[in-house]
């Protein structure tokens, strides 16, 4: 940055042109949502004001705050009830996912035979199959796993698994050549080579894992056999309390949010110095 | 798979001995296309034979098939002694490196697949390094460097391991051709140093008289070799040589060999792919 403000005396009017419009755009990347956000705020505020809402309908920006602040000690408890859900059945999906893929890159037989019922699984609404799962599955926690797990695994069984098959033909010659085993392989090629993918999977069944977490919770939650997020929703809703269904909410979204941007910052110190997704684009 | 079968052909007067002969190897695809048809090649013992011929003669199959990449359909390989595929080093088309990896890691992968550790494969690993002129970019991934660079962290990893004889599949057709002229050099160096076997793939008259001890020109529908021209100028060729009479009139004459294995498949179209 300090480059381009040093050298912006000495450009042709072209690159200053270019050089400026750079900055912009990096200070309005950053501005220009946060100053959407701000002002469907105030105007969430004014609408509140102007049309003399109630409380109970739709609580006013700042009463939905207090209520963050108020009502800290249960909504924090209950978001780690959501987070313990979301973390484990995320980790689930990884250990799942990946040994899956792994179990298919060993064998084309072994995929084509498997393959279809993963997305059977992956696109049969879980808010369906969870009444089932409540048949037949006592423990709370193991219930919502199973729910959370169902929705994560999938985009990372299937991105890893493409990305084990995708490995450059050539290399898998070298390793031929040079008599790698299995093992050696999948250790050293084929491992790697998938990251890029399995990372890409990661930032999906990271979301998807809150929102079966979160799904979850509101099917059990709705028998009152949860306390996390969603039933504090559910409850809050039953009992007209607006601003704290509001404040579970707006903790709900930027769960959602702080997941995502961990991953990707995950994704980005693994990738950035080999993976073209990684890269600076170069003029 | 270890192919061993001890065949010695009478040392034709004086030569070095055979490391491996071709005969009348052939090659069908499953989707019906000859690549290769009554191939009779020999290759003696410190040899750098180039594989001269136009798209679809059967060059790389070829090396494929040396390389114990690809099986023939018919004939066979004979190899003096025995062999395996760690006395094999292949260099691809493209660099083919791991895109993860350091320079050092990359050239330290078939040693490594051989389960030598990082520090008892430092020694071999550098000195390879040291001899593709890489010293000091041992940490650098591969994005990092240049074709060129590229193409020497290649070779460094293919003769990490000594291989006795090293295959090479038109290696430098992706460089400019500063860049190639350079590697040209490098590599005979390096040969000349170890006198290792080299069988190298290429379509450029030029290069190949430049490099090799014998040009073998190969022709195309199906694939077949078509003639043999030794290369009779002395080691270490140099700059002198490139632009010495004798290297065009070399040039001139494989030319004229290749042009007439060209005209051997006309008739059937041409364009190559």
């Amino acid at each position: 940055m300090t480059a381009i403000e040093d050298n912006v005396l000495t450009l042709d009017p072209e690159e200053a042109r270019r050089a400026r419009q750079e900055r912009l755009e990096r200070i309005g990347k950053w501005v220009l949502p946060l100053a959407i956000m701000v002002l469907a705020i105030v105007l969430w505020d004014r609408i509140c004001v102007w049309n003399a809402i109630p409380q109970y309908i739709l609580p006013r920006p700042g009463v939905v705050l207090q209520t963050l602040h108020s009502d800290a000690g249960l909504l924090f408890s209950s978001l780690l009830v959501t987070l313990r859900i979301t973390f484990l059945s995320l980790l689930l999906a990884v250990i799942g996912g990946v040994g899956l893929a792994v179990l298919f890159a060993q064998s084309k037989w072994v995929e084509m035979s498997f393959f279809p019922f993963a997305i059977v699984l992956q696109v049969t609404p879980i808010v369906a199959i969870f009444p089932l799962i409540n048949i037949y599955v006592d423990n709370q926690t193991v219930k919502l796993l199973l729910c959370a797990w169902i929705v994560a695994f999938f985009p990372i069984l299937s991105n890893t698994t493409l990305g084990l098959n995708s490995v450059d033909r050539n290399l898998r010659d070298l390793f031929k050549l040079n008599g790698a085993t299995r093992w050696q392989q999948l250790r050293y090629l084929r491992l790697p080579a998938a990251m890029p993918y399995f990372l890409g999977g990661l930032k999906i069944a990271g979301g998807l894992s809150l929102i079966g977490a979160v799904v979850a919770e509101f099917v059990a939650g709705a028998q009152g056999q949860s306390s996390g997020l969603a039933s504090r929703i559910i409850e809050a809703g039953y009992r007209l309390n607006a601003p704290r269904l509001f404040a579970a909410l707006i903790l709900i979204s930027l769960t959602g949010i702080l997941i995502f941007l961990v991953l990707s910052l995950v994704s980005h110190l693994i990738l950035r110095r080999w993976h073209e997704s990684a890269l600076k684009q170069e003029r | 798979m270890i192919r061993e079968k001890v065949t010695e052909t009478p040392a034709a007067s004086g030569e070095a001995p055979m490391l491996l002969a071709l005969r009348n190897v052939g090659k069908i695809f499953s989707n019906g296309v000859t690549a290769l048809s009554k191939v009779d090649l020999a290759i003696r013992e410190g040899d750098f034979l180039s594989l001269l011929g136009p798209s679809g003669c059967g060059k790389s199959t070829a090396l494929r098939l040396i390389a114990g990449l690809s099986t023939p359909t018919s004939g066979q390989l004979d190899w003096r002694g025995s062999i395996d595929r760690s006395n094999i080093g292949f260099v691809f088309q493209e660099p083919t490196l791991l895109p993860w990896a350091s320079v050092f890691d990359n050239v330290w992968l078939p040693l490594r697949l051989k389960n030598v550790s990082r520090a008892r494969a430092e020694p071999a690993v550098m000195e390879m390094l040291s001899r593709v002129h890489l010293t000091g970019f041992e940490n650098a991934v591969p994005r990092e460097l240049s074709g060129g660079m590229k193409m020497r962290v290649s070779i460094a990893r293919a003769m990490v391991t000594k291989p006795r004889i090293l295959l090479m599949d038109e290696p430098f057709a992706a460089l400019d051709e500063i860049t190639r002229f350079k590697l040209n050099n490098d590599l005979l160096e390096l040969w000349q140093d170890e006198r290792f076997t080299v069988v190298f793939v290429t379509h450029s008259v030029f290069e190949s008289v430049f490099l090799s001890s014998r040009v073998v020109v190969m022709a195309a529908r199906p694939g077949r070799v078509h003639g043999e021209l030794p290369i009779n100028a002395p080691y270490p060729r140099d700059e002198a040589f490139r632009t010495s009479p004798g290297y065009a009139a070399l040039c001139r004459q494989a030319s004229g060999v290749l042009v007439d294995a060209i005209n051997s498949t006309a008739g059937s179209h041409n364009d190559g792919h």
